[in-house]
């Protein structure tokens, strides 16, 4: 189990340094810092252009490997991974924006997926009945609404509201914003600012998990050991408790890890939204503002999130399935 | 087992419409249905399936005709009228330029519909293949494709796909690199199905049969293979236009997908969702469609998956 783990893990790392150093070359060769540059005005004298490009390794005159070897040793010997077309280091911005991201993500991918596993394994208990209809259809819009599209109308719903009570209860801009002079009104401000994301999060997350733990759940219910609980004189609600959801709960654990594991990456929609400055919402400025090393770190980051889901996941099945944990 | 599964190459032999019509005896009797007639007939007891079908239908027809009934070209610019609310001659309101909502709405709808099915169409095919020959050929082969399939799940293909069509070639033409783009990135998760279901199929004797008489790999795959898992990738296929909509219009709204002058619901979102506080109704009407879309095409997809998994319980009472 040890060895396969390990042999695993060194698989992952060497796929994780391919897929990293395909994004730098990717990025280097479409993204073009020297633009940046140029649109400067007044304009900036070519050689003093080529020279700040340099200094930050990021100039197209440079032949792509030379700057791919700088870059690399850079990562590996000093940990540093690069600098912005203007400047700024790479890391500590990414290390910085881990932050935000965290504060905003947590609380709203947890409150989803548990309520969505509640409702999921709640509604396939009845399924075909009103309830199930009405929960299952909710899902299936909630599913079908991006989070662009569901943020807005919140903000809109928010904005009708806080103009028609003239209370500026709702605020969607940023981490936080004015405060009161009362104790705690620092934890009141920022929960104010928490509160819409969280609920877009929660519509994002909610509906994936009651549609897979809905389809797990009935699986399990219609399983021959459930039935021979029943047959053998066990009461319904226990049956279901302790037999049916439990079972079906290991499968739902290796997404939950994955989901977890890969929180920053889906989080570019409600950052930019609400004007968080996370990491999601780094990577699109990167993209758009010609940053080669900003968007490979980011992608370098992803990739990890991917790949400790992953792994999570199967340290997760092992732990929760006892097929596995007893082989 | 394997008369079950040869049973199902009929089907799905009859699925892709190379379908003998039953006997006029066999329809007279009213009961005996083929597979085809049996699917749809499933198919068309889920009622919200039916619906999303419908809606499906007309949508295409609106994006297809409503060019040439709506009063206002896309392009056309009304001095008269910038930011109004929808009236009597711009039904849904005009943009900030004076253009018409209604006709960029249609616009953008063909567009991103025409997208979504393409990538759609594209990553299946892509998956059917990929998967069906890394399970067909085995050992260096296998090894070879599952780990370009695990490189691919390991990239953020948003940021990827963002970076090469910032970088890539601008123009009327741009839109079919995105296609690409989104159809190289969304074949990965079914391929690894597609292999996993292959490898159950290769071993039966009449896979080993044709490989015994020598026909060669891709007839097999083409003809032997590939037909016993269509039920999967047309369920793949149908809920790939969703999630192919859904890739492009996020990344039209971050303005990385379509770029102006063409249009998608992305890019009128994205223009829209600045002040849809104060102007609701550049945002709404490409939101709403955009979700209706979506929601129908899942729906269909559900439907298709019930009708034609024969282990599930659309069969109804009839059966």
């Amino acid at each position: 189990m040890g060895r396969y783990l390990v042999r695993r893990l060194i698989n992952y790392i060497i796929l994780l340094f391919v897929a990293i150093s395909l994004a730098y070359l990717l990025a280097a060769t479409a993204l073009n810092p020297r633009a940046l540059y140029e649109v400067r005005n007044p304009p900036l004298p070519p050689a003093s252009i080529e020279a700040s490009l340099r200094q930050y390794n990021l100039s197209d005159k440079v032949p792509i490997l030379e700057r791919y070897w700088i870059w690399l040793k850079g990562v590996l010997f000093h940990w540093n991974w690069g600098y912005s077309p203007t400047g700024i280091p790479v890391g500590p911005e990414v290390a910085r924006r881990i932050g935000v991201s965290t504060r905003l993500l947590v609380l709203g991918t947890f409150i989803g997926i548990i309520s969505g596993v509640a409702a999921g394994a709640w509604s396939a208990v009845r399924q075909y009945g009103v309830r199930d209809r009405v929960l299952t259809v909710i899902s299936l819009i909630l599913l079908s609404t991006p989070t662009f599209v569901s943020a807005t109308i919140l903000i809109i719903l928010a904005t009708d509201f806080n103009n028609s009570t003239g209370i500026p209860f709702f605020e969607f801009t940023g981490e936080t914003g004015q405060q009161g002079t009362e104790p705690l009104a620092w934890l009141w401000d920022r929960l104010q600012h928490l509160l819409l994301p969280t609920l877009v999060l929660v519509m994002v997350n909610f509906p994936f998990f009651v549609r897979i733990q809905r389809n797990l759940m009935l699986d399990s219910l219609g399983a021959d050991y459930v039935r021979t609980a029943r047959a053998k004189g066990l009461r319904k609600e226990r049956a279901v408790m302790k037999h049916a959801l439990r079972t079906s709960l290991i499968p739902t654990g290796t997404y939950f890890a994955f989901s977890v594991a890969t929180l920053f990456t889906g989080a570019a929609f409600t950052e930019t939204i609400f004007s968080f400055n996370g990491l999601g919402q780094y990577g699109v400025t990167t993209i758009s503002g010609n940053d080669v090393n900003g968007t490979v770190a980011v992608t370098a980051f992803s990739g990890v999130c991917v790949l400790v889901g992953a792994m999570l996941s199967d340290v997760m099945v092992a732990i929760l399935d006892p097929r596995v944990r007893l082989s | 087992m394997s008369e079950q599964l040869i049973g199902e190459q009929v089907v799905a032999a009859e699925l892709s419409g190379e379908t003998d019509n039953p006997t006029p005896e066999e329809q007279r009797s009213g009961k005996r249905l083929n597979r085809r007639q049996l699917i749809v007939r499933r198919f068309l007891r889920n009622k919200t399936a039916v619906v999303g079908l419908v809606v499906f239908l007309l949508l295409a027809l609106l994006a297809i005709v409503g060019p040439y009934v709506t009063p206002w070209g896309w392009d056309q610019i009304d001095d008269s009228s910038f930011l109004s609310p929808p009236s009597a001659s711009h039904w849904l309101g005009t943009t900030q330029e004076g253009r018409d909502v209604l006709a960029l709405t249609i616009k953008g709808l063909s567009k991103s519909m025409l997208v979504g099915v393409l990538v759609a169409l594209l990553s299946t095919s892509m998956a059917a293949l990929v998967g069906s020959v890394a399970a067909y050929f085995g050992m260096i082969v296998e090894k070879t494709l599952l780990w370009i399939i695990d490189l691919l799940l390991v990239i953020p293909s948003f940021l990827i796909i963002a970076v090469i069509s910032t970088g890539g070639p601008q123009g009327a033409y741009s839109w079919l690199l995105l296609v690409l783009l989104l159809a190289a990135f969304g074949w990965m998760l079914t391929a690894r199905v597609v292999r996993s279901l292959t490898l159950a199929l290769k071993d039966l004797d009449y896979v080993q049969a044709a490989r015994f008489m020598s026909v060669p790999a891709p007839t097999i795959i083409v003809r032997h293979i590939l037909p016993n898992i269509s039920s999967l990738l047309v369920v793949d296929a149908t809920l790939n236009v969703g999630g192919a909509i859904l890739g492009e219009t996020g990344l039209s709204y971050f303005g990385f997908g379509i770029q102006p002058p063409d249009t998608s619901l992305g890019t009128l979102i994205a223009d829209g969702q600045s002040s849809a506080t104060v102007f609701p109704w550049i945002f709404l009407s490409p939101a709403i469609l955009l979700v209706i879309i979506v929601l129908s095409v899942n729906a269909i997809g559900d439907g298709l998956r019930d009708a034609l998994d024969p282990n599930s319980g659309a069969s109804g009472r009839a059966m």
